[in-house]
């Protein structure tokens, strides 16, 4: 699974780093930034719930 | 599972209630019901991007409603009544045909109505802000280019429908009854910070003040707003006037059902209302120990957390399995003008409320609430890293002195 930011919708409200912080994170500059790209399986889970909870609809997931 | 399930409201928490329904097992039939002819769509936009003409209703589609979960929407359809005895929800159709609709399991997820000003029905220019069809209304009428906006209430949708308003270059004036803005929520002194954050953004702020009346004239045959007359005496001149003076819980259709009404439905706190009847999101009024009180909270988190709750709760009854407790930290955000406001928790007005990161002159900053060592609230500007890690602190279970002491090391 690959992640995908649109980054003209997210407005760094860091909803998804508080749902999975090992990939997603907001720094003092407002911007978020992914740290894992390519997360394991083993974090599907929260990285759906990410999707589902970012208001601004701005995650999806890509299978590739 | 075939059993029947009915959802009223096919909005944050009936959709992702059906959603969690569906893709836990449930195979029978999920029926989700709304008065509202529109297709699913989320509400927070309606305030902001709808009406600054940023975005347009496509882009506020809710996603699970447009997901395939093998749902019968029955949209423009308005529960009337229930029997939970027989099991059988009444609903009117859009060309007035009433029906009844046989059911096992039922979710409760009608949210809640914006309140109006009474006597004001049918006069031109003047608005809520609840639903899709609101917004456009206003937005064409902003479109027009009014020469004032009056927006009443200086809570959360009137703050954001000032700031769009602002954002659109059109003068606003923004009537609060209270002595400060969210002064209730926030407390005196965040209250204080957000009033300047309006009158740095242009806003004619009037607070303490009420409403005597609107004032109308006829234009062109029809009953047109021009002003509003307030208690200090002044009356404003506008084209426009949006009343944001809160909402009112859509439980008029379950009225003699023997459930327990109180402002919302009164729940346990798995959110089940009665057996194999559970209610979620704006309109559920439920028990929480974090807090020590009953809750019913307005935000669009808890309305996604609290649909998926209660498609749980109906699935642990059908499974036999322990139900899970809801009582997470209420988490919301509102967006006025460059400002990102989030709040974690609970605070009384009456808590103590210190700054722990930024300043609020800046208005960029984080603050915490407390009751005695009692942490109940977070509150940022403009600050979202902080507000999310020091609400994972919160959920912890750190108290007030602790939470302060971390704050310092984030
Ligand atoms: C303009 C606006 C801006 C907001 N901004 C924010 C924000 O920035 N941050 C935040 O956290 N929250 C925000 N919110 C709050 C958030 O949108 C709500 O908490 C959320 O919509 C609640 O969802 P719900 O499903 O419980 O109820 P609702 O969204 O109220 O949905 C209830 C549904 O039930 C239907 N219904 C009612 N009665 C009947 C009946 N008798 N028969 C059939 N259908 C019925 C209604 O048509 C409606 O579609 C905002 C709300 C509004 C209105
Ligand atoms: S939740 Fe969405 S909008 Fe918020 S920071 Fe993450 S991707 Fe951006």
């Amino acid at each position: 699974m690959r992640i995908v930011v649109d980054f003209d919708l997210c407005e760094s409200n860091a909803v998804c780093m508080g749902i999975a912080p090992e990939i997603f994170e907001v720094r003092d500059d407002d911007f978020l930034y992914v740290l894992d790209e390519n997360p394991p399986e083993s974090m599907r889970a929260k990285v759906e719930e990410s999707v589902q909870r970012c208001p601004k609809q701005a995650i999806s997931i890509a299978e590739d | 599972m075939n059993s029947t399930t009915v959802i009223v409201g096919a909005s944050l928490a009936g959709i992702n209630a059906a959603r969690t329904l569906r893709l836990n097992g449930q195979t029978g039939p999920i029926v989700v019901v709304d008065a509202d002819p529109e297709r699913p769509y989320d509400r927070p936009p309606l305030s902001k991007q709808m009406l600054t003409g940023e975005w347009e209703p496509e882009k506020i589609l809710l996603p699970a409603g447009k997901e395939d979960l093998d749902l019968d929407f029955r949209l423009g359809v308005r529960a009337k009544a229930v029997d939970l005895g027989s099991r059988q929800i009444t609903l009117e159709t859009p060309n007035g045909n009433v029906e009844t609709s046989a059911f096992d399991s039922l979710v409760i997820a009608s949210g809640a109505a914006a309140r109006r000003l009474p006597d004001t029905a049918g006069i031109a220019g003047v608005h809520v802000v609840r639903t899709l069809a609101d917004s456009l209304s206003l937005r064409a009428d902003l479109d027009a280019g009014p020469s004032r906006v009056v927006v009443i209430g200086a809570g959360f949708i009137g703050a954001e429908v000032a700031s769009s308003c602002r954002k659109r270059g059109l003068d606003v004036t923004l009537v609060e009854a209270l002595p400060l803005p969210l002064e209730r929520i926030l407390g005196p002194e965040m209250g204080r910070v957000c009033a300047q954050v309006h009158i740095e953004n242009g806003v004619d702020l009037r607070l303490g003040t009420g409403v005597l009346q609107l004032e109308t004239a006829a234009v062109d045959g029809v009953e047109r707003v021009v002003g509003v007359a307030l208690t200090d005496g002044t009356t404003v001149a506008a084209d426009v006037v949006v009343v944001g003076i809160g909402v009112s819980v859509n439980t008029q259709w379950l009225e003699g059902s023997g459930l327990n009404l109180d402002d919302g439905v009164v729940c346990d706190d798995t959110l089940l209302a009665a057996p194999g009847v559970v209610a979620a999101g704006d309109i559920a009024r439920y028990p929480s120990a974090r807090f020590g009180r009953m809750l019913r909270v307005e935000h669009w988190e808890t309305a996604i957390a609290g649909g998926e709750a209660a498609a749980r709760r109906l699935l642990a009854e059908e499974s036999g399995e322990t139900p899970a407790v809801f009582d997470p930290i209420p988490w919301f955000w509102s967006d006025q003008y460059d400002r990102k406001i989030q709040l974690a928790g609970r605070p009384m007005p009456t808590d103590e409320c210190v700054v722990v990161h930024g300043s609020t002159e800046e208005f960029r900053f984080v603050a915490l609430y407390g009751d005695g060592d009692r942490l109940t609230g977070v509150l940022g500007m403009n600050r979202p890293r902080h507000v999310v890690q020091l609400r994972a602190i919160f959920e912890e279970g750190a108290t007030f002195s602790q939470a302060c002491e971390r704050a310092a090391a984030l």
